[in-house]
């Protein structure tokens, strides 16, 4: 395996096995906003993002949490890749605490959202570039790492100088993956990586994930509302619920517990609601989905 | 498949307690932040590129704008030496005006433009430190305001036909140079605005940046200014900037004490307070949900 990123691995090496990749304890994170149908003058009041989620990934699994837009899935992947500040509870990523060691896990953890986010006028490679500098790694290295990790994600060496924006979604959301992984992670924080993704660039980014889970002991955090992605993908998955995690364990015992054939029965089952199903506090909720 | 994802080596198994960090670890972590500024330089080298043309219209835009200041020295029917004199006076200010508003933009924007373009979350989740990203961004607005303010002085200088055999180039630039320590923090301070929120923040950046040009004496001296904005001149490291650069290039003076030590105080004191202004508002931002994009 190539090394792309030395100060990363060299502290994933430092890592303690025993200790779980995530571990998540009474996590609490709520938003004060407004009720839009309340008027502009109506008081904010608070909606509970993510209420007291407790689950441990343990080192090499890939965990799938699936949810309704506004359930809090984005919420959780912010909180544990240093970007919001908890109101309670704790966050460890290996035995870091995810709060008050955000140097460290940043060097552990990367992520990929379902927004494309990058430089949109500058390249594929330039962006990649950018994000690696951040991590240490040198033009001289990136110089034959990224056209290798594009490689690898299916991206075609051609158009690693086109502007971003004249590629289309799937390829935008290969060079998030690659963007990830160049930077060696040992926990990937996936959010809803193939929403909005044509079927044959969902299977890719699928296939790749597959791939990343074969050969490397990353460890994966996959939120989805795709039930046969998580299904697919995953050793365990959870139902994150109106920011409640209902269960988090493998699809065979979610199935024997509910005593229902697919996932889709399950979430009727532990909720009482469709999977689709939105309502109004959604639309709110949406905010931090 | 040869990503970089995980490790394979096998661990030493030591504690998130036990780092251990040597000298070697911080030499290692200084190589990285290092490597880490000049991603931020090289991603600004980038885009000035890809938007070259719009560089190139702003510039001759900046170009024309000061030549309808700096024609009001020929308005006045002068005599020769006087209306030169009154030329590269005004030519000085709008030469450090355009210089101090593309310090300012580049500060003021850091998170506005990340934001806009989505980048700004794994911006922040990145191992980088603040002051190294912010000084980086900096670092890039000192380099490009310098080529443009030197093309814009001797464009408009060579079109006017000013004339300045005796101006003292070198301490003009020096002081500019220190100068650009105090404006990076300065600007530091309003970078954090629209962290804070998002659109009125990049809005306050720019009366911020109006309000600190307008006290620190563009085309006039700040005697002329009613006493509370002379009060406020005091503080602002443009002041000292314009002072000195007009007097080094109109006069041909060397760098004078009076004007270097405000500005050492000022860079001294500007950039931790900025940085802890920005980490106050990083906190708030990353309590109250604001880092995520908008729009």
């Amino acid at each position: 395996m190539t090394t792309v990123a030395p100060s990363t691995t060299d502290l994933a090496a430092r890592l303690d096995r025993q200790v779980p990749a995530v571990e998540v304890r009474d996590l609490r994170k709520t938003f004060r906003r407004r009720d839009r149908k309340a008027g502009r003058f109506a008081r904010k009041r608070p909606w509970p993002a993510l209420a007291d989620v407790t689950f441990t990934i343990a080192r090499g699994e890939c965990v799938a949490i699936l949810g309704q837009n506004g359930s809090g899935k984005s919420t959780l992947v912010r909180l544990l890749s240093t970007l919001l500040i908890d109101d309670g509870g704790e966050a460890r990523i290996f035995g870091h605490d995810a709060f008050k060691e955000a140097a460290t896990i940043r060097r552990l953890v990367n992520r990929v959202s379902v927004e494309a986010s990058f430089f949109k006028k500058m390249s594929a490679a330039e962006n990649l570039s950018y994000a690696a500098r951040f991590y240490g790694m040198t033009p001289r290295q990136t110089r034959t790492a990224i056209p290798e990790i594009l490689g690898e994600v299916g991206f075609p060496p051609d158009r690693r100088g086109e502007a971003m924006e004249n590629l289309s979604r799937g390829m935008q959301q290969k060079v998030a993956l690659a963007r990830a992984l160049l930077t060696s992670p040992v926990l990937l924080l996936l959010d809803e990586p193939t929403t909005g993704l044509d079927p044959r660039s969902k299977l890719e980014v699928q296939d790749f994930i597959r791939k990343v889970r074969g050969e490397h002991d990353a460890t994966i955090l996959l939120c989805t509302h795709d039930m046969a992605e998580a299904e697919s993908l995953a050793d365990r998955i959870g139902l994150l619920d109106r920011g409640r995690l209902l269960f988090l364990e493998p699809v065979e015992d979610v199935k024997r517990r509910f005593s229902v054939a697919t996932l889709e029965e399950a979430f009727f089952a532990a909720t009482g609601r469709e999977f689709e199903e939105e309502n109004g506090d959604d639309e709110y909720r949406e905010v931090f989905a | 498949m040869s990503s970089g994802v995980g490790s394979t080596e096998p661990p030493r198994s030591v504690g998130p307690g036990s780092a251990g960090v040597g000298a070697g670890r911080y030499a290692v972590e200084m190589r990285n932040q290092l490597v880490g500024l000049f991603g931020i330089v090289e991603r600004n080298v980038y885009l000035t590129k890809r938007y070259f043309l719009w560089d190139l219209a702003f510039m001759v835009w900046t170009i024309a704008n000061t030549l309808t200041i700096v024609f009001i020295a020929r308005a006045e029917h002068l005599a020769p030496a006087r209306e030169n004199r009154l030329a590269t006076t005004l030519l000085v200010g709008a030469t450090i005006w355009a210089f101090l508003g593309i310090i300012f933009e580049f500060m003021t924007e850091t998170v506005a433009w990340e934001r806009w373009e989505g980048t700004i979350e794994y911006t922040f989740m990145a191992p980088l430190s603040r002051l190294v990203h912010l000084f980086g961004q900096g670092a890039f607005a000192v380099l490009y305001g310098l080529i443009r303010a030197t093309i814009l002085f001797f464009a408009v200088a060579a079109f006017i036909g000013i004339h300045a055999p005796q101006a003292n180039y070198g301490a003009a630039l020096a002081l500019l140079a220190l100068g650009s320590l105090s404006f990076i923090g300065v600007g530091i301070m309003t970078s954090v605005l629209p962290l804070i929120s998002p659109e009125k923040g990049a809005q306050l950046g720019f009366v911020c940046q109006g309000v600190m040009l307008v006290v620190s004496g563009v085309y006039y001296p700040v005697s002329v200014m009613p006493e509370w904005m002379q009060w406020i001149a005091k503080i602002s490291p443009a002041t000292y900037v314009l002072r000195g650069d007009r007097n080094s290039i109109v006069n041909g003076a060397g760098i004078a004490w009076a004007d270097v030590w405000p500005l050492v105080i000022i860079a001294v004191l500007a950039t931790p307070i900025g940085l802890a202004i920005f980490r106050v508002g990083e906190r708030y931002a990353k309590r109250h949900g604001k880092l995520k994009r908008s729009g």
